[in-house]
């Protein structure tokens, strides 16, 4: 962990300081060492569902519904716990949602991932690495 | 129902997804990276940390916290989504406080930023509500057999913070150095703030 505020004590600095200082207990955007976001494409999920319902076209109470519909699904077919990811639940609701409500045909979503996955190899811009994939 | 690309790799559905919506104009990507940036870079732990250090300080602060945590909150321009309705819980000597989701994740944002990957896990979530004191246990909290624990669970209606105990020995800090030993993990209910 880097720690561009290390050495600063904690009282007396500046509020900017105080942000940066990512040594410190409650320290953004990784706190205990860890990062909000696991991979690109978390991020990514996340903002999409946010910006849909900041512009009206998603209603949260929605999203939400269908997330705990996905996260007991999840659960009940995995008991052992094992392969979790939560952002994986959180992109099928969006994915659900986003052709449930009629903003995007599901046959149309089918087709632009084929599109994209007949890109050639080394086209994937994303970098979601080896973190990104399921098993 | 269910998708037959659910196998493929979420990062290319997530450009499948965010590339169909923006061409169609329901999307704006701009909008999308404001969010990351934000919850990456803005909205954290520390939020929560200065409320928290301002009840110890103040006590009219505590006292309106205490009544209504989104208002007192919001004095300190700390609000947005998933902090409509937060409750402040006190943890004393006698009581502790500890939060979860069990249906999902809900958190309150504002104050202390997205969740870390323990709350949301399946075993966190069921775990905490059937044999809290072992979990807190094993969180490094052993908590006296006489503390009674309370498990809240956080719904869209309700998000929880806990506002930990002040440690000893803190009675000369200022509002900042108090704020700098106050943990993302004591006012989710599992840790304690100590003095380093």
């Amino acid at each position: 962990m880097t720690s561009p505020a290390s050495g600063s004590g904690p009282g007396g600095h500046a509020d900017a300081a105080y942000l940066l200082d990512s040594a410190g207990p409650a320290a953004p955007p990784r706190d205990n060492g860890e990062l909000v976001f696991a991979a690109p494409w978390e991020s990514r999920a996340f903002g999409v569902a946010l910006a849909l319902h900041e512009s009206g076209r998603m209603d949260w109470e929605d999203f939400r519904q269908s997330l705990i519909g996905e996260i007991a699904a999840w659960e009940a077919a995995h008991p052992s716990g094992e392969g979790w990811n939560y952002y994986e639940c959180w992109l099928r609701s969006l994915e659900r949602v986003v052709s449930g409500r009629g903003l995007i045909n599901a046959g149309d979503l089918r087709a632009r991932q084929a599109e994209l996955a007949a890109r050639p190899a080394g086209h994937d811009h994303d970098e979601a690495g080896s973190h990104g994939h399921e098993h | 129902m269910t998708s037959p690309t659910e196998h493929l790799d979420p990062a290319l559905r997530v450009e499948a997804l965010a590339s169909l919506l923006t061409e169609r104009g329901l999307l704006d990507e701009a909008t999308v990276e404001t969010f990351i940036k934000t919850y990456e870079q803005s909205v954290g732990p520390m939020n929560g940390a200065k409320v928290v250090a301002k009840a110890w300080t103040d006590p009219e602060y505590r006292a309106r916290l205490l009544a209504d945590g989104t208002a007192a909150i919001a004095e300190l321009g700390f609000k947005g989504p998933q902090g409509e309705h937060i409750v402040v819980l006190e943890n004393t000597p006698a009581v502790h406080h500890v939060v979860v989701c069990t249906l999902c994740s809900c958190y309150p944002w504002p104050v202390l930023g997205l969740p870390p990957s323990w709350y949301k896990d399946p075993a966190y979530r069921s775990r905490i509500v059937r044999e809290p004191r072992r979990v807190l246990s094993e969180f490094g909290l052993d908590l006296d057999d006489s503390v009674e624990i309370r498990v809240h669970d956080s719904s869209s209606e309700v998000r929880y913070m806990v506002l930990p105990e002040r440690p000893a020995g803190t009675e000369g800090a200022s509002e900042e150095e108090l704020a700098a030993l106050v943990t993302r993990d004591a006012m989710v209910g599992v840790a304690k703030v100590t003095v380093p």
